[in-house]
C-alpha cells in the first residue's frame, strides 16, 4: 500500500514537471513579446510612431537623426520578392518532379542532397555571395556596386528553396492516387493531370510552403547583412546597396551601443516590427493549412 | 500541327522543366562546395586548427573559435535537449485534447519560423543583462537553446508518435503505470529517431551567427574558454569577421574556416546516422 502511493506522488510529480516543460515554449513567446514591447514603447517616447511608420529616412546617427523605417522594409521586402522570384518557380517544379516523376530511387537519392542545402549555416552562403556571386554579377552588369541586392537575392533563393520543395513535395503526394488515375483514364497527358489535377488539390499545402519561405526570406540575416550592404536605400533597383531590417540590427550590435541609448532601443523596434510580420506569415500559412485542405476519404 | 501533337508537345516539356529544376538545385549545391574547397583548402593546415587568430593572414588559426564552437554546442545540448524532450513527451503522451494544449502546439510551431536574429534580441536583453551573464558562453548556449527548442520538440513529437499504440496497450496490460510504460518501453523505441532529430537540431545551433553577434560574442579572442562564464568565439563569428575585412587573403582563410565548419556539420550528421544504425540493431536484436 505504501509503495503504491509512493508511485502515485511520483508519476503526479513526473507529470507536473513534463507539463512545465511543455509550458517554457509559450513563457519563450511571452518574453520575446514582452521584452521588445517594452525598449520599442521607450523608443517611441522619443520618436513619433508616425514618423518611424511614414518616414522614408533611416538616419539613427546623423544629427538631425531621422528614423523612418520605409527604406529598411524597402530592403526587406526586395530581398523576399527577388528570393522568391527564383526559389518559387524553381521549388515547385523540382517538388512536382521528385513527386511525379522520379522513381523511388532517384527520390531517395535527390530529396536528401536538395535538404542539404537547408542544413548550410546563413553565413556560408553570405561568403558564397560575397566571393562568388557578386564578381559574376559585376562582370555582366558592371555598374553594380560592391554590396547589391540582387547577390543577396540570388543566395537567399537557393536557402529558401530546399524550404519550397520539401514541403510543396509533402503536400503533392498527399494527393490520393485514384484523383490522378481518374484524369488518366480520360485520356489527359502527364502535364494536365499534373497541373489541372494534382496541383489544385494540393494548392493550400503548395501555398502554405511559399508563405513560410518568404517569411524566411524576411527573418534571413547574415547573407543579406554580408551581400546587400548598409545602406538604407528606398529603391527597386537590385544592382544598388540596401539595408534590410535584419542587416541593420547587426549593424548596431555589431558597433558598442551603449544600452539605453536611441539606437540601442531602435533595434527593438526593427525587431519588434520583424517579429509581427513573421509571426504573422507562420500564422496565416498555418491557417490556410489547416483551413483549405481537402480532406479525402 | 494538331491538337494531339501539340499535347505531347507541352507534356515533354514540362518533363524537361521540371527536371532542369531539380539538377539547378543540386548543381548549386556542388557549385558552392566547389568554390569554397577550391578557395580555402590550400590554408587548410594543423597549425590553422591549433593556432589563434591573428593579424597576419598567414598565421591566423581558429583554435579558439573551434573550441568556442564546442563548449556551446555541448551547454546547449546540456540545456536544451532534458527540456524539449521532456516537453514533447507531455504533449505526446499525457496532454489532454484541450484548448492549452492546441495553443502551446500552434506556438511552437511559430517559435520556430521566429527569425534567429530576434533570438538574438531576447537573448541580450534576457541573459546578457536581464541576468548579468555579460558575453558568456553561458548566455550564448541559453539563447540558443531557446533557438533550437522548438526544433527539438517538433521532431521528438514525431519520433514519439510514430511508436505503435499496441506497444503502449500491452505495457498498460502488464500493470505499467503510464511512466514505467513511457521510460521502459516508448522511450526506448523512439530514441533513434530522438537522437537524429537533436543532432540535426544542434547542427543548426552550431551554423547560428546573427544570435551569437546579438549577444555580443567577441570576434578576437586568443585563448580558449575554461568556464562557462568565460567570454568566447564561435566558428561562423570567426568567419563572418573574416569575410568582412578588406584583405583578400582574409577571404580563403574565411573559406578554410567554413571547411572545418562543414566537417563539423558532417561529423555530426555521420553519428546521428551511426547512432540510430546501432539503436535500430539493439531493438531488433532484443
Amino acid at each position: 500500500m505504501a509503495v503504491h502511493s509512493y508511485n502515485n506522488i511520483k508519476e503526479k510529480i513526473i507529470e507536473r514537471y513534463l507539463f512545465v516543460c511543455a509550458l517554457i515554449s509559450i513563457f519563450v513567446t511571452i518574453s520575446i513579446v514582452l521584452v521588445l514591447l517594452s525598449e520599442t514603447v521607450s523608443f517611441f517616447r522619443d520618436v513619433s510612431i508616425i514618423e518611424f511608420l511614414t518616414g522614408t529616412r533611416w538616419a539613427p546617427t546623423y544629427t538631425p537623426s531621422h528614423f523612418g523605417v520605409l527604406p529598411l522594409i524597402n530592403g526587406t521586402l526586395l530581398i523576399a520578392i527577388g528570393s522568391s522570384i527564383i526559389a518559387l518557380p524553381v521549388g515547385l517544379t523540382s517538388a512536382i518532379y521528385l513527386s511525379e516523376y522520379a522513381n523511388e530511387q532517384t527520390r531517395g537519392i535527390v530529396k536528401p542532397v536538395i535538404e542539404m542545402l537547408a542544413g548550410i549555416p546563413t553565413v556560408v552562403y553570405g561568403c558564397f555571395a560575397v566571393l562568388f556571386v557578386t564578381p559574376i554579377i559585376r562582370k555582366l552588369v558592371p555598374e553594380t556596386e560592391i554590396f547589391n541586392a540582387a547577390s543577396a537575392c540570388i543566395v537567399v533563393g537557393i536557402m529558401i528553396l530546399p524550404m519550397v520543395s520539401s514541403l510543396s513535395e509533402d503536400a503533392i503526394r498527399s494527393v490520393p492516387h485514384t484523383l490522378r488515375e481518374g484524369a488518366y483514364a480520360l485520356g489527359a497527358t502527364k502535364y494536365e493531370v499534373t497541373t489541372r489535377v494534382v496541383l489544385p488539390s494540393a494548392l493550400s499545402g503548395i501555398l502554405a510552403s511559399f508563405i513560410l519561405a518568404i517569411s524566411r526570406a524576411i527573418g534571413e540575416t547574415m547573407a543579406v547583412t554580408l551581400a546587400a550592404g548598409a545602406t538604407p536605400n528606398i529603391t527597386l533597383n537590385i544592382f544598388e546597396s540596401i539595408q534590410t531590417m535584419t542587416a541593420y540590427i547587426v549593424q548596431v550590435s555589431l558597433g558598442d551601443t551603449p544600452a539605453g541609448s536611441i539606437a540601442y532601443k531602435s533595434i527593438f523596434a526593427i525587431g519588434m516590427v520583424l517579429f509581427l510580420m513573421t509571426f504573422g506569415m507562420n500564422l496565416i500559412s498555418q491557417w490556410i493549412r489547416s483551413r483549405y485542405q481537402e480532406v479525402y476519404e | 500541327m494538331n491538337l494531339q501533337e501539340k499535347r505531347r508537345r507541352k507534356d515533354q516539356l514540362f518533363a524537361v522543366i521540371c527536371l532542369a529544376s531539380t539538377i539547378t538545385g543540386i548543381l548549386l549545391l556542388a557549385l558552392l562546395l566547389c568554390d569554397i574547397f577550391v578557395k580555402g583548402f590550400s590554408w587548410l593546415s594543423w597549425d590553422f586548427i591549433c593556432s589563434y587568430p591573428s593579424r597576419f593572414p598567414e598565421r591566423a588559426g581558429i583554435k579558439s573559435a573551434f573550441w568556442g564552437s564546442i563548449w556551446l554546442i555541448l551547454l546547449t545540448a546540456a540545456i536544451a535537449l532534458p527540456m524539449g524532450v521532456s516537453a514533447a513527451i507531455y504533449l505526446e503522451e499525457y496532454a489532454p485534447r484541450s484548448r492549452l494544449t492546441k495553443i502551446i502546439e500552434i506556438n511552437i510551431f511559430n517559435l520556430a519560423g521566429v527569425p534567429s536574429v530576434v533570438y538574438g534580441i531576447l537573448g541580450l536583453a534576457l541573459f546578457v543583462r536581464g541576468l548579468s551573464l555579460g558575453k558568456s558562453l553561458i548566455a550564448g548556449a541559453l539563447t540558443l537553446s531557446l533557438l533550437v527548442l522548438p526544433i527539438i520538440i517538433i521532431s521528438t513529437k514525431e519520433a514519439l508518435s510514430a511508436v505503435p499504440n499496441s506497444l503502449r496497450e500491452a505495457s498498460y496490460g502488464l500493470g505499467a503505470s503510464r511512466w514505467q510504460t513511457i521510460r521502459y518501453q516508448i522511450l526506448p523505441s523512439a530514441m533513434p529517431w530522438i537522437l537524429t532529430g537533436s543532432i540535426l537540431a544542434l547542427s543548426r545551433a552550431i551554423g547560428e551567427t546573427a544570435p551569437l553577434i546579438m549577444i555580443g560574442a567577441l570576434t578576437f579572442v586568443a585563448f580558449t574558454p575554461q568556464t562557462p562564464l568565460d567570454p568566447f568565439t564561435a566558428m561562423p563569428i570567426q568567419i563572418f569577421n573574416w569575410i568582412s575585412r578588406p584583405q583578400p587573403e582574409f577571404a580563403n582563410i574565411a573559406s578554410a574556416a567554413i571547411i572545418v565548419l562543414l566537417l563539423v556539420l558532417l561529423t555530426m550528421n555521420a553519428a546521428a546516422i551511426i547512432l540510430r544504425r546501432k539503436y535500430q540493431k539493439k531493438l531488433q536484436g532484443q
